[in-house]
């Protein structure tokens, strides 16, 4: 049902690093998808070439990283510089979880546009991701 | 004004029938909000005697009696308080050995380990998965010199020892039997627990290394050698705390969890264990989440289903098995980022919870975990708030204050009949492991939480702080780094240890290992050949999942 300009927003939400903690991303993903966006759920324990591939294979215009294993300052840079190395600029990173403030501006200084901590309603993160895709 | 005459006779009447009440009530102004417990469930205005269950005696009981819905032992806190055992663990061996004798002196009356996420999915710390998480989340434990190193200076005859860890928990006893017979400790006098619960990793907490078949084989060969050699140890602690975290409603925590833990009894008996010679070690792990007196009557309903259970369904006759005994630790996600020290008072009211609910320990969560890993300090006053409520308070002066409670009794019966329904819907499927592997548990739970958080999104539910009551968060909260050169660290701590060994002992017992999981014998004495040998946990870990394969989940939400 694609409009001229205004496709169907696809959204990768990805779970890299070790943790479990899944709750989260399954709610996120089901948040977007009800908010009419094509949503793919990479499941858990994922590399980070795992996800930058997942990004590329499903065309996606968002790519959301859910993670609360501490690992983020290792796991996320390298997912964007690996999505960079293939071309893609324009892909909409964000990440959600435990993230301490201080972690949040070098997060953005590595190619990150937003990050959720605790407390982030749905809503705000839906909204967010189509306004910077549409805005792109 | 006959209407006004009316009404006001109505409302400053002394009511005389629980119908005059009603009418009363129903002329007042109510506030315009849902009247639910956490979980969904409708709250009425007043519950009477009319409440209790039919059976009182029989259902209430009194204290160490059957169906101990009053507690597990006759004197409970008069006799002895709870013990108090917070949950630490990160960097290497060395940090954390460091934390556990910074607890025993301020109090601290057990240890409770907390592995890292590589430890805990069977990867050693130079692995290439382990980059950036080792030591992050828990402590990085390899080999049985690591385990050594952890509890060095701390007598395993004096204190009871928590190792939080399930997929690879065969392989961390193994490691600290051998640490404790390097102390000159026989396994017979360790007390303790091991975790090991791994059906509520599949369904909850998701770190796993095998395929759910061998890895019951691995819990059950567990528990049958503990049965056997280690009488003060606790072989599985089946835990709803990872379920509640996940999303789900007091009553599935207590329906998944009970489930998981009559499974785990049946695979025992199965394997010819008479059910009395392990089931007295069995013990519990629930969540204390906010909602007071729902959490209160979860854990006086699930006293009641495991004492009918363990004595009517599987015919234990000693009495010790049919005691359900529980740890206790606060909501982790009841926690909230934005004015964070509100999660002191948060955690206060849910570990007065776990101890009006009759919890064996506790741990408290620290205010600051919404953030990272807790400091010394908010670990401190997290203890401190336990200390309030066993000295201060007065609440462990008499045994369970609530019995009785209308409405408290009221809820217990109701969270008792939830169980008996998720019983039945799995049995139904073919049983939990059946259940398990088709997701069933994993849908309730993703459906219940994504609920809860419409619920707080639209407004519905109040979080203060966070959707209601806003202004401004506190300054910035100090926050426990973990200095990443410990990463390094224990990296070079592995491959040393790695250098030092026999190789071709460490190829042998790798070899026996595989013909073990191949064969139907108690890989116990395996493990602890390769754990003396220092063979690290993600060799014997590979060396398994060559046998047996590993374990994928299908992504759904």
């Amino acid at each position: 049902m694609s409009v001229a300009g205004a496709r169907t927003i696809r959204v990768v939400v990805a779970k890299p690093g070790l943790d479990g903690h899944d709750r989260g991303a399954k709610i996120i993903a089901r948040a977007m998808r009800d908010a009419g966006m094509e949503v793919i759920y990479t499941g858990l324990h994922q590399t980070p070439e795992q996800i930058a591939e997942t990004v590329i294979q499903e065309d996606a215009d968002a790519l959301g990283i859910s993670i609360l294993s501490g690992a983020h300052m290792t796991l996320v840079p390298r997912v964007v510089e690996l999505l960079r190395a293939q071309g893609l600029e324009d892909v909409v990173v964000t990440v959600g979880g435990t993230i301490p403030g201080e972690d949040v501006e070098p997060l953005k200084r590595a190619g990150v546009a937003e990050v959720f901590t605790p407390g982030a309603s749905t809503e705000a993160i839906t909204e967010f991701i189509r306004g910077s895709v549409h805005g792109r | 004004m006959p209407p006004c005459n009316y009404l006001m006779s109505t409302l400053f009447r002394t009511p005389v029938s629980d119908e005059e009440w009603r009418g009363a009530y129903g002329l007042s102004p109510e506030r315009d909000v849902p009247f639910t417990t956490l979980s969904g469930e409708t709250i009425e205005p007043l519950y009477t005697e009319r409440d209790l269950p039919v059976d009182d005696r029989a259902s209430i009981g009194l204290p160490g009696q059957f169906p101990f819905t009053r507690g597990v032992y006759p004197s409970m806190y008069r006799g002895r308080l709870w013990t108090m055992r917070q949950f630490a663990g990160f960097g290497t061996a060395e940090e954390t050995n460091e934390r556990f004798r910074y607890l025993i002196e301020h109090g601290q009356t057990g240890l409770s380990t907390a592995f890292d996420m590589p430890s805990l999915m069977g990867h050693d710390s130079d692995h290439l998965r382990s980059l950036g998480e080792v030591g992050r989340e828990g402590v990085a434990v390899d080999t049985a010199l690591d385990m050594e190193t952890l509890f060095g200076g701390i007598p395993l005859d004096e204190v009871t020892v928590s190792m939080t860890i399930n997929a690879p928990a065969a392989i961390m006893l193994a490691f600290f039997v051998v640490a404790a017979e390097r102390q000159g400790i026989p396994p017979e006098r360790l007390g303790g627990t091991i975790q090991t619960d791994i059906l509520k990793e599949y369904i909850a907490q998701k770190e796993w290394c095998f395929p759910v078949d061998p890895a019951m084989r691995l819990v059950t060969d567990m528990i049958e050698w503990c049965a056997e050699r280690m009488p003060r140890w606790h072989p599985v602690s089946i835990s709803g705390y990872h379920i509640r975290e996940a999303g789900a409603t007091a009553a599935q925590e207590l329906a998944f969890t009970l489930k998981d833990g009559l499974t785990y009894v049946e695979h025992a008996v199965a394997r010819g264990l008479d059910v009395d010679e392990f089931a007295p070690r069995l013990s519990f792990f629930f969540n204390a989440q906010i909602d007071f007196f729902e959490e209160i009557a979860k854990y006086r309903a699930a006293r009641r289903i495991w004492a009918r259970e363990l004595r009517y369904t599987f015919g234990a006759k000693d009495p010790r098995s049919w005691l359900m005994r529980f740890h206790t630790q606060t909501a982790g996600v009841s926690l909230t980022a934005q004015q964070p020290f509100n999660n002191i008072v948060r955690t206060a009211i849910e570990a007065l919870a776990g101890v009006l609910g009759g919890t064996q320990s506790l741990h408290t969560n620290s205010f600051d975990e919404a953030l990272a890993l807790p400091t010394e300090e908010s670990v401190r006053i997290a203890l401190r708030t336990q200390q309030i409520i066993a000295h201060e308070t007065g609440v462990a002066n008499t045994i369970d204050p609530l019995g009785g409670s209308y409405f408290v009794e009221a809820l217990t019966d109701r969270m008792e009949e939830q169980a008996y329904d998720y019983f039945g819907r799995i049995d139904e499927l073919g049983g939990m492991v059946q259940a398990v592997k088709d997701g069933y548990p994993q849908r309730e739970i993703a459906d219940a939480a994504f609920q809860l958080q419409q619920e707080i999104d639209s407004g519905r539910r109040i979080v203060v702080g966070v959707n209601s009551f806003t202004e401004g968060d506190d300054a910035q909260t100090p926050i426990l780094r973990i200095d990443p050169a410990l990463e390094q660290k224990q990296i070079e701590r592995v491959r040393a240890a790695k250098a030092a060994r026999d190789t071709g002992a460490v190829e042998l017992a790798l070899a026996d290992l595989k013909a073990g999981a191949d064969s139907r014998r108690n890989l116990m004495p395996l493990l602890l050949d390769a754990a003396r040998l220092h063979v690290s946990e993600g060799e014997i870990v590979h060396a398994l999942q060559q046998v047996w394969g590993d374990y994928r989940e299908r992504p759904v939400f």
